[in-house]
């Protein structure tokens, strides 16, 4: 309900407090309450001094319900449905009176659009508050008239960062950025002030109704601006390499909306909105940043039935980068932490490393010097397994060897809490194998960190045979402890991650054996959505370890009395290896790289692969993409995955696959199951069976199921 | 069919393209109607017989504005009947005027035809115009707009021209421009602009530099890093993806000058010859426009100049002398490349590095320097080719009468 209160100064105060959830959204209950609202304030206008419109909520109001807007598919529909909103908003910003907004905590997306629509924007200082339109984020943009209106208030250029980027400000920021007007320091005071400057300003219109409006910072016609703006779509492509077209929209309707008038400006912005909003684009990022993530974070893969678990002691055996990097993520969400190497000296580098992150933070202004040194005093660095004493939970970091890790693990079972967890920050040895050497195997799991554990979002928890479903959920209980996004997956080799972002750098790898130019094949790989080229991945994991890891399956593999699938990958990582060209760490790779200088491909590669018929990137595009898309398939057919959430998010958070592709398997839903198995069995014709159509993909298909949750 | 014959070419002399250019006091109109009055003298014409003038203008706005073709027209007092328009294809307007003359002529539905073009740089600047290829966000994107320097240093690159190689190029078109200028071949079609009182204000092109040295032209900075990185050269190497980076090779020493100027020829019917007693000086064989990609842009020129030769039933071996708009030395450069043109064929009295590019009259300006050196050197045929916004690319190819 909106509740509708006027005072003695015949101010009406409009307190927005929809029933039954946590925050005021857009969807069509409150299309019905803003109506009634609007209506009654023109009927009792005479009798109007002005308006205050707040929020009973914690928040002001959080954005429109995305569930309506993600089903539809209609361009006339939504088209409409986007008209329709800022027809209701322009109603209350030409109601005659003044409207302050009133803004006692978050306002974003639609919400801050209706803020933007009043004529004055009041906040509470509230440091939980974010102000901002973030629609770029799902792949859409404001289109409630936040463009027409944001560009309008502030000018073009300091606008467009904040809608590409979807920045998210806090209160001092958004005043500073003009996004609102004045903070209040009490919900009293805010009211308060609201209604003197109502008193102040009662001809208030927003300067766009001012006859005499002049664009701030002067329209895109205005040579100044006109001068600067030839470039901005080779700015935006060199980061977004064309993929991204919500980005090149909001830029679009800013530049396009600046020369013509408000209402012209307006409707230009509905019909960017529709063409994105029906488009492939939002629904994949819609899917992953909004339906998968959430189903993530609320537990969707963690065991139902257990308490939530707060892990108070961690031990972290090897100060190495990634021992290192783990102790900081838990330090700093405050777990007590013991780092052991095998030398303090060792360990105590591995504190350092903190100590070197937390000391940016302190001089970026990010923290205080007190609490670096609080953070600091939680990592015990040590040599002696008898610290990790009371540990209820003990992640082993050393280096990739059956035999260390079962001697490690066994060191301090018996001096961890009984109850406590084991886990093994291992890429790619399977869990079940390496519980062996437990002497509590239902308490054993896999914690795949990535590198660098600071910056990378995701951990993938990997259920061995016997790991049980107590231990699942406090290692989920505990990914999220630390701020990163948990999936969980069963046993296998290489999990998922590893597993599946191999097939991405080896398609790479076999093409520049086939004799496609390496750099076509590095532009292929940023074209498809990938963070980086294929042979620059492989140079940054190296080729030694990549060996490493295939010689020791081969291994594994002949014990189980079967055979590694052949790749035309490997032959080409055996040239690099025979001239000494492991990859980044040894300054020699696919790439060189020159002291002090920006690395550049290796010439001799095109000599050492003789060059063939170029291929179009989008068959390098396709197959990079198509080959990841068909294993992650294969991983949920072997059960390795246990949920399309998961599988989506773990490839986009994991290794950077394709964010507006919305991860693996949205991949396969956008591209169309049909088009996609043809397409896979014109590529295993001409490359090879590791692009034959898994079952399960067929199955679906012919059931005309999708890879949802 | 009838043909099209070449009767006259004038020009003005090519004025700085600045404040301090000799021109920049004199309005593009006056420059075009000028010239008008000179091709009606030197030719003793009756002008109510011109039954079009085309003109070429790559910024008709402000003073190029409002169709600067028919303005010029009434300006030169030519007869009432004589109408004009302004065609715009970019740096090939001038040529694309003759051509679309020659067309006329040839069609036999008109018989006497003036072509050319106008260009006053530092009155309208390059850009003035605006356009939504540029201006226009979604335009821009959509075709992965680049600048033309960007694109003459992709094709660098890609061709592998060294700053070194751009540089001599560069050196040799003021060499041969001043040896071209010191002899007076140019004179024959320069007319001198007058001012009002019929004083003269600029007699010859004032652009060239004849004491350029290579070690001055290495020193100078390249003009189109900065912006090449700020996010030009990523769209030209997103595309062209066999490339790390773009070397930027191109100067202003090695591109061509921003000048003032306007150029005309005179093109009509053997019959209309004869019966105004007018001498032929060439004919025009063939005419051909066409495109390329339009991101690396200025590749347009091999293309035009083989469909032309093509459809003039010729082959490069049957050119006695090229002109090739010196738009950037790289598009040279690979013209060269594409149509195997030995160095003593390819403008042998230099051209726009030297002495500047005055966008819509430079493609008239080239054919009638082209003709002059024919019936200097008594050689026989010739091609006159240009680059082109767009990836567009223009020729023409004349035989000396």
């Amino acid at each position: 309900m909106f509740k509708y209160e006027k005072d003695q100064d015949n101010i009406v105060t409009v307190t927005m407090d929809m029933q039954g959830r946590s925050a005021n959204v857009i969807n069509q209950e409150f299309g019905k309450l803003w109506l009634e609202t609007i209506d009654r304030l023109e009927k009792e206008k005479a009798e109007i001094a002005g308006v205050v419109l707040t929020s009973a909520k914690s928040t002001f109001f959080a954005g429109a319900d995305i569930d309506d807007l993600f089903k539809q598919t209609d361009a006339k529909l939504i088209f409409e449905m986007c008209e329709g909103l800022k027809k209701q908003l322009r109603r209350l910003e030409t109601l005659g009176k003044p409207v302050v907004a009133a803004l006692n905590g978050t306002a974003l997306g639609g919400g801050l659009e209706i803020a933007l629509a009043c004529h004055y924007r009041i906040a509470l200082n509230n440091p939980k508050a974010q102000f901002g339109l973030p629609e770029v984020g799902l792949g859409l943009l404001p289109g409630g008239g936040g463009i027409v209106r944001l560009t309008r208030m502030i000018g073009l250029q300091p606008a467009l960062p904040l809608l590409t980027e979807g920045k998210r400000l806090k209160v001092k920021e958004a005043l500073s950025n003009g996004l609102i007007n004045e903070i209040a320091e009490t919900a009293e005071d805010m009211i308060a002030k609201a209604k003197a400057w109502i008193k102040a300003n009662p001809k208030a219109i927003n300067p766009w109704d001012d006859k005499a409006f002049k664009f701030p910072g002067g329209d895109a016609r205005n040579p100044k601006v006109a001068s600067m703006i030839p470039i901005v779509p080779a700015m935006t492509k060199k980061k977004t390499w064309g993929n991204y077209p919500a980005v090149e929209a909001i830029i679009n309707t800013a530049v396009e909306g600046s020369v013509v008038d408000f209402e012209t400006a307006c409707r230009i912005e509905s019909r960017y909105f529709t063409s994105l909003a029906v488009g492939q684009v939002s629904k994949n990022m819609i899917s992953a940043f909004w339906y998968n993530l959430n189903a993530i974070n609320a537990g969707g893969s963690r065991p139902k039935g257990f308490d939530k678990y707060t892990t108070k002691k961690l031990g972290v055996l090897g100060a190495g980068m990634m021992g290192a990097g783990i102790a900081y993520v838990s330090a700093i969400s405050g777990i007590e932490v013991v780092l052991k190497d095998v030398s303090v000296e060792a360990a105590e580098k591995g504190k350092a490393y903190s100590e070197g992150l937390l000391k940016k933070r302190v001089s970026k202004g990010k923290m205080t010097k007190g609490k670096m040194e609080e953070v600091l005093s939680k990592i015990k660095a040590t040599d002696s397994a008898a610290d990790m004493e009371g540990c209820d939970l003990i992640i082993e970091a050393v280096f990739e060897d059956r035999a260390l890790k079962a001697k490690v693990t066994q060191e301090v079972e018996s001096v961890m809490l009984a109850e406590g967890t084991f886990a093994s920050n291992t890429s790619t040895l399977p869990i079940t194998g390496l519980a062996q050497a437990s002497a509590r195997p239902k308490q054993f799991i896999g914690l795949h960190f990535f590198s660098p554990v600071d910056k990378m979002p995701l951990v993938e928890i990997i259920c061995g045979a016997e790991t049980d479903d107590a231990t699942l959920a406090k290692a989920f209980d505990y990914v999220l402890q630390i701020k990163k996004t948990p999936i969980v997956v069963n046993d296998s080799r290489g999990f998922y991650t590893s597993r599946v972002f191999s097939t991405y750098v080896m398609e790479g790898i076999a093409m520049l054996g086939e004799g496609q130019h390496p750099k076509s094949i590095e532009n292929a790989g940023m074209k498809a959505g990938m963070p980086v080229g294929p042979l620059a991945l492989t140079d940054e994991v190296s080729m030694k370890l990549m060996d490493h890891i295939r010689k020791q399956t081969e291994k594994d593999l002949a014990e189980e009395g079967k055979t590694v699938p052949q790749h035309p990958g490997f032959a080409v990582c055996e040239k690099l290896l025979a001239v000494n060209r492991p990859g980044k760490a040894a300054g020699a790779g696919f790439y060189e790289y020159p002291q002090g200088g920006t690395k550049f491909l290796w010439p001799e590669l095109t000599n050492m692969f003789p060059q063939t018929t170029p291929l179009a990137q989008q068959e390098m595009i396709d197959r990079m993409l198509i080959v990841q898309a068909l294993d992650t398939v294969r991983c949920v057919e072997e059960g390795v995955l246990r949920s399309v959430a998961d599988a989506n998010i773990g490839s986009i958070f994991g290794w950077g696959f394709s964010p507006f592709n919305g991860g693996t398997l949205q991949f396969i839903n956008g591209y169309g199951f049909n088009k996609l198995i043809a397409r896979a069995k014109e590529l295993e014709a001409k490359y090879g069976e590791r692009f034959s159509v898994p079952k399960l993909l067929q199955d679906k298909a012919d059931k005309g199921e999708l890879f949802v949750d | 069919m009838a043909e099209a014959y070449i009767y006259d070419c004038v020009r003005t002399p090519r004025g700085k393209g600045k404040k301090n250019g000799a021109l920049h006091e004199v309005t593009p109109t006056e420059l075009l109607a000028q010239m008008l009055k000179a091709i009606q003298q030197r030719n003793n014409l009756d002008t109510s017989l011109v039954e079009d003038v085309v003109i070429g203008c790559v910024t008709p706005i402000g003073d190029q504005g409002g169709n600067i073709a028919k303005t010029a027209v009434m300006m030169a007092d030519y007869a009432t009947s004589v109408p004009g328009f302004q065609l715009n294809r970019f740096c090939a307007s001038g040529l694309e005027a003759v051509n679309l003359a020659a067309m006329k002529v040839r069609s036999g539905w008109q018989d006497l035809v003036i072509a050319g073009g106008v260009e006053s740089m530092s009155r309208v600047p390059m850009g003035y115009d605006g356009g939504a290829w540029v201006l226009d966000m979604r335009v821009n994107s959509h075709t992965d707009f680049i600048p033309q320097g960007i694109s003459a240093d992709l094709i660098a690159t890609l061709e592998g021209f060294s700053r070194e190689d751009c540089d001599n190029y560069a050196l040799r078109s003021q060499k041969l421009a001043g040896i071209a200028k010191a002899e007076g071949r140019f004179n024959k079609s320069v007319v001198p602009v007058l001012d009002i009182n019929g004083l003269t204000i600029l007699a010859e092109d004032e652009f060239n530099r004849p004491d350029t040295t290579l070690e001055g032209l290495l020193s100078l900075a390249p003009s189109f890093q900065m912006m090449g990185e700020m996010g030009f050269d990523s769209s030209a190497l997103q595309k062209y993806t066999t490339l790390e980076k773009i070397n930027h090779v191109h100067t202003p020493g090695n591109s061509s000058g921003i000048v003032d100027g306007a150029s005309l020829v005179l093109i009509g019917s053997k019959e209309i010859g004869e019966k105004l007693g007018l001498k032929p000086r060439a004919i025009i064989r063939s005419v051909a426009v066409t495109s390329t990609e339009p991101t690396i842009m200025l590749t347009g020129p091999g293309p035009a100049s083989h469909l032309a030769l093509k459809k003039a039933g010729m082959t490069i071996n049957d050119i006695d002398l090229v002109e090739m708009n010196e738009a950037f030395a790289s598009a040279v450069l690979r013209l060269q490349r594409d149509l195997n043109v030995p160095d003593e064929k390819l403008n042998v009295n230099g051209g726009a590095i030297a002495l500047g590019h005055p966008l819509g009259a430079t493609g008239a300006m080239i054919l009638g320097t082209l003709v002059d050196e024919l019936e200097r050197t008594g050689k026989s045929t010739g091609l006159a080719t240009l680059c082109v916004g767009g990836g567009m690319g223009i020729a023409t190819v004349v035989e000396r009468i």
